[in-house]
């Protein structure tokens, strides 16, 4: 640590106290990252096997349950998320949030499609059209 | 840590981003590539989104029945058909990959050339693992009759919405291969020893790198699990 340090401090000499220490990047005790490395394998197992539950609420909740505990833990210690400035964090992780909208904006749409094709594909046309 | 070191106080909370965004300074308090970095995987979110929005689209408007993925993607094992058997290790092998990119990554900001120099090696190894398993599966299915158009297990948007997202997510695979294998090269050679022992490119390409089996979660769940 002293020496990056030193080393750093004579290749910028212009750079403030801050920026200095910022530039050394993130250095973290390596046993953290063993931990989330086995939590990953973990949950990664646990999600292939809601491939043998019954289709329903439960197996759907917990395929996504898993995936957001992998996901949060891939950004915040793998990307280094979790030590980063909330100014960084908000405008990484905020944009994303607008695909929500996106998300219902499909479904919608989706569903009337389904609808509509199911109204014009399976049946003949109704000679008058009925009350919709 | 960092902001010990001011003399002045610093904000917590909402008010520091007031005040990292307001003023005339810098608002990212860290490298240039590495915010760039972040920038470019916020727009590869939004085409992985799209891709997986629509595949989501396609299944809902269908009216014939979607292939069960676990069927389709079973593989024959001691005697038995187990499902998503190579989807499983491919998961494994991405993550496996994800953890010595993150020790790669340590080890650079410690400066140790040739530990670095081989843990990126050897997530590049693994992330060619994946890629090999998936042009196997993709031989598989192609065999079978699978086609962007038409597919004998079902509605044949499966298809388009399988080669289209794992297609996009393999080439990301890929031209992450080649990235840390150049980074690699370049850190056992010492370039950046000789640019003043400064490894952030390392963590730079872990962000690539984690990004694309971030975006693996989010495929293994939506498209092999649902």
């Amino acid at each position: 640590m002293a020496t990056v340090e030193e080393v750093h401090e004579a290749t910028a000499p212009h750079a403030g106290g801050h920026e200095a220490a910022e530039t050394h990047g993130q250095q973290h005790p390596i046993r953290i990252y063993f931990l989330i490395w086995a939590l990953l394998f973990l949950f990664s197992a646990f999600s292939y096997f809601t491939d043998f539950l019954p289709d329903g609420l439960i197996r759907w909740g917990l395929i996504l349950l898993f995936m957001f505990l992998k996901a949060g833990f891939i950004v915040a210690i793998f990307m280094h998320m979790a030590w980063e400035r909330l100014a960084l964090i908000y405008a990484i992780l905020g944009p994303p949030l607008v695909l929500l909208v996106l998300i219902g904006l499909m479904v919608v749409e989706g569903d009337y499609t389904l609808l509509t094709r199911l109204d014009f594909f399976s049946e003949p046309p109704p000679i008058t059209a009925p009350e919709h | 840590m960092a902001q010990d070191a001011l003399a002045r106080e610093e904000p917590e909370g909402w008010r520091s981003i007031v005040a990292d965004w307001s003023g005339d300074k810098q608002t990212f308090h860290v490298p240039w590539g590495k915010a760039m970095m972040w920038i470019f995987l916020v727009s590869d979110t939004f085409i992985f989104s799209c891709f997986l929005v629509s595949y989501m689209n396609v299944r809902i408007s269908t009216t014939v029945p979607w292939p069960n993925a676990s069927e389709v993607f079973a593989l024959q094992a001691f005697g038995h058909d187990v499902p998503l058997l190579l989807i499983a290790i491919m998961t494994m092998v991405l993550i496996t990959s994800s953890g010595t990119m993150a020790m790669a990554v340590n080890y650079g900001y410690r400066r140790d050339r040739f530990r670095t120099t081989a843990l990126m090696l050897f997530t590049a190894g693994f992330g060619a693992t994946f890629v090999g398993m998936q042009a196997f599966e993709w031989t598989k299915l192609i065999v079978e009759g699978v086609r962007p158009w038409q597919n004998p297990f079902g509605a044949e948007q499966f298809g388009a919405s399988f080669f289209m997202i794992t297609g996009f997510h393999g080439m990301h695979v890929s031209i992450g291969v080649i990235y840390l294998v150049i980074v690699a090269m370049k850190v056992l050679r010492g370039d950046y020893e000789r640019a003043g022992g400064n490894y952030e490119i390392v963590e730079i390409a872990g962000l690539y790198w984690h990004f694309v089996d971030l975006v693996w979660v989010f495929i293994f769940a939506f498209f092999y699990l649902w």
